[in-house]
């Protein structure tokens, strides 16, 4: 069922760069079957990535425009390319370190103004290409090169941060579940204004070794168990919930306002 | 009543892609893949395709290959 | 290719205007082609920002104030590829903030133009006063070798055509091309002169070529923009000629770092632009540039009168840096003096391009020169 995504990609690059059992794989697999799907042309996308195993998402895996810039910086660049031009479809791919630490500011005013733009935000937790530090989104008590002991601050909800600034679109989906992702990308894509998906995406290399996940397919069956949908919450005890994530559309999807 | 001849899924596993993470072999439900028993020229037991006959055509293990190295013909 | 310029209407009717510096440079900005502004306040530059909205309002541009100096660098080069010719204004505390984007923009080799207001520093130092003290940041501050074009006005009337040139040189050498101004010109009120036409340069386009190596002599490839599907692959990792990475690479890290530098470096005598004043006799030599420069013409005629044959060279471009104009004074002039708003940048330049005395005159008190300040130094300092 790929034929369509073959066409999509540089294929002499590949094997990708990623790791076995990369999350941020399956994402690559899901953003371009949702263009595919939605019968979009990468000839009408512009992808911005900044640094990070995530920005090699789309640089150089896919055959479409590509502005692989700074750390942090995804987004600034894009507004600019999006300005001048704004027939261009701009999606932008890139790590939780990236959008929402070093790029935080571009990410809350990116929302605030509420470009027209597609934030995928491959979330793994951690900064993976440099040797597996602390993230913004590091779960608390995990380990990683920089907490040893188990990490002492509490992660952002990303979601919740991109729609007190201004989002209009606001998503979280597990790569696990490639069903949902591929249909929330897919609106997200559509969606005027400014999207925002949060992908769980686990890294086994880093996140995964440190903190007792054997294999990659050990990180997807704990987010399949970890993973709540808004819809099921509903109709759960809270006492069932707590220590769960919530997945879903919370803004802009079929549980908020558009 | 007569029982229709199953068009097989034809699942193909592109070996120079396939890193052997085996999320494929271990999360299809029918136990379609398994390793093989000789190291490739890689560094592990690459994943083969062992009982294409079980493929119920349910496309989660190509949605969920990180290189995109599983092409899954659906059957009927 | 060279510079081949060509001509177009002006964008103001011609005639005498009466403007300030940072207004200047905008309309000459508007006047090269620039259809896109990002940038953030601050002192002595936002009247730059503040007279773009106006004025790309009214010529169909695109304006926008981002949220600080990195996503002001950052906007610019989305934009700059998707076809516009970009504009940015601060000082050197944002100079600072943009120096990464700065170097992104070198190795991208992505045409945009900043204009650095310099102003007292280093760091928030003395906000309102002028300075000259980025001229070694521009070309240095960013990490790596960096061929920029940096070019320093002196009056509102080069604020407007300088702007115009950077416009030029960005586009021509796929630079960042800096207008090293300051507040004492940036604030200044004065004749602008307007005439018919500009002589502008559009960047080099041809379908399918590799955006980032070429075989062409300039070592300058053609620039296509996003949406023309080319499959554009800009990075600022270490590329090959169509833009896929090549990290661990030597022979294209060596091609790539040679070419960059060689493009702008192998025709700087495009660039280079001096002005010499007295010097057919002169035995002594001052070298200055921008505000300065207006003070130290001054003193060289106050000397003049005085019966001493000083000249004077006012570098208009100072990146790249005019080795052989120095070297011949140096030839010349029994000494050189350098008056400059900083501790000796220029000064120390031109230390390596002659063996003469070099007698830096710095002033760092957050005030232009006066004249008689210049006088005094040069005959307290007579060898």
């Amino acid at each position: 069922m790929n034929e369509k995504i073959y066409q999509m990609i540089n294929q002499q690059v590949f094997p990708s760069a990623f790791c076995p059992g990369c999350g941020h794989g399956i994402l690559m697999n899901a953003i371009l079957r949702a263009i595919a799907e939605l019968e979009m042309e990468m000839k009408d996308m512009l992808f911005v990535s900044g640094i990070g195993c995530a920005a090699w998402i789309p640089s150089p895996h896919f055959k479409a425009d590509t502005l692989h810039t700074l750390h942090g910086r995804a987004i600034a660049y894009a507004t600019g390319a999006k300005l001048y031009n704004p027939k261009l479809k701009v999606m932008i791919v890139s790590g939780d370190g990236d959008l929402s630490a070093i790029g935080g500011n571009h990410l809350i005013h990116a929302a605030r103004r509420n470009m027209d733009m597609t934030v995928v935000c491959a979330n793994n937790g951690i900064y993976g290409m440099t040797g597996g530090q602390v993230a913004s989104t590091t779960p608390l008590g995990s380990r990683t090169s920089t907490t040893p002991k188990g990490n002492q601050e509490p992660p952002f909800d990303l979601c919740k941060l991109v729609e007190a600034a201004g989002g209009t679109f606001v998503a979280r989906q597990p790569v696990v579940t490639p069903i949902p992702l591929t249909r929330t990308l897919k609106k997200a894509i559509v969606h005027k204004g400014f999207s925002f998906v949060d992908v769980l995406s686990p890294c086994p290399t880093q996140f995964g070794r440190r903190n007792a996940f054997r294999t990659p397919y050990d990180m997807l069956t704990y987010l399949k168990n970890t993973c709540v949908s808004v819809e099921k919450a509903k109709s759960t005890a809270p006492d069932e919930i707590k220590g769960k994530i919530l997945v879903g559309e919370f803004v802009g999807g079929k549980g908020g306002e558009a | 009543m007569e029982k229709k001849q199953k068009k097989k899924a034809r699942i193909e596993i592109n070996q120079k892609w396939c890193k052997g993470c085996y999320i494929c072999l271990e999360t299809c439900s029918k136990k379609v893949f398994e390793k093989s028993v000789e190291v490739s020229e890689k560094g592990f037991f690459p994943v083969i395709v062992a009982r294409p006959e079980d493929c119920t055509s349910c496309l989660q293990c190509e949605m969920l290959c990180p290189d995109l190295a599983i092409n899954v013909k659906k059957g009927e | 290719m060279a510079l081949q310029l060509k001509k177009v209407k002006s964008s103001l009717s011609p005639g005498w205007y009466f403007m300030q510096g940072d207004e200047a440079a905008a309309e000459g900005a508007i006047a090269a082609g620039c259809r896109f502004y990002a940038g953030y306040p601050i002192t002595p530059s936002s009247e730059v920002m503040v007279h773009m909205v106006k004025r790309l309002a009214e010529v169909n541009g695109v304006f926008i104030q981002m949220e600080d100096e990195i996503g002001s660098i950052g906007a610019l080069i989305g934009a700059s590829w998707a076809g516009a010719k970009v504009l940015t204004a601060t000082a050197g505390p944002g100079i600072s903030l943009m120096t990464e984007g700065i170097g992104y923009a070198v190795i991208t080799e992505t045409p945009c133009v900043i204009i650095d207001v310099q102003r007292a520093g280093p760091s928030t130092g003395q906000a309102t006063r002028p300075g000259q003290g980025d001229v070694m940041q521009v070309k240095w501050g960013a990490h790596g070798d960096n061929e920029i074009v940096a070019l320093a006005p002196w009056s509102v009337q080069e604020m407007y055509e300088l702007t115009i040139k950077a416009f030029n040189f960005a586009e021509r050498f796929r630079v960042p091309a800096f207008l090293l101004a300051d507040e004492g010109v940036g604030h200044l009120r004065e004749t602008l002169v307007i005439h018919e036409e500009v002589e502008i340069f559009d960047r080099l386009k041809k379908r399918g070529e590799p955006p980032f190596g070429t075989e062409d002599p300039t070592g300058v490839p053609p620039m296509p923009a996003f949406g023309e599907g080319e499959n554009l692959l800009i990075t600022g990792s270490t590329h090959d000629e169509r833009g896929f990475r090549k990290t661990a690479d030597p022979g294209t890290h060596a091609k790539l770092t040679e070419r960059l530098v060689r493009k702008v470096r192998d025709y700087k005598n495009e660039v280079i632009q001096t002005e010499s004043y007295f010097m057919e006799d002169a035995e002594f030599g001052v070298v200055s540039f921008g505000f300065t420069a207006r003070a130290a013409i001054q003193a060289v005629k106050t000397l003049r009168k005085e019966g001493l044959k000083v000249g004077m060279l006012r570098l208009v471009s100072i990146w790249p840096f005019a080795d052989e104009a120095v070297a011949e004074m140096g030839r010349k002039c029994k000494a050189i003096y350098v008056p400059e708003m900083n501790r000796g940048q220029i000064a120390g330049e031109i230390r390596k391009y002659t063996s003469q005395p070099i007698i830096p005159i710095p002033k760092t008190n957050g005030e232009v020169f006066e004249p008689a300040e210049i006088v005094e130094a040069i005959r307290r300092n007579m060898i």
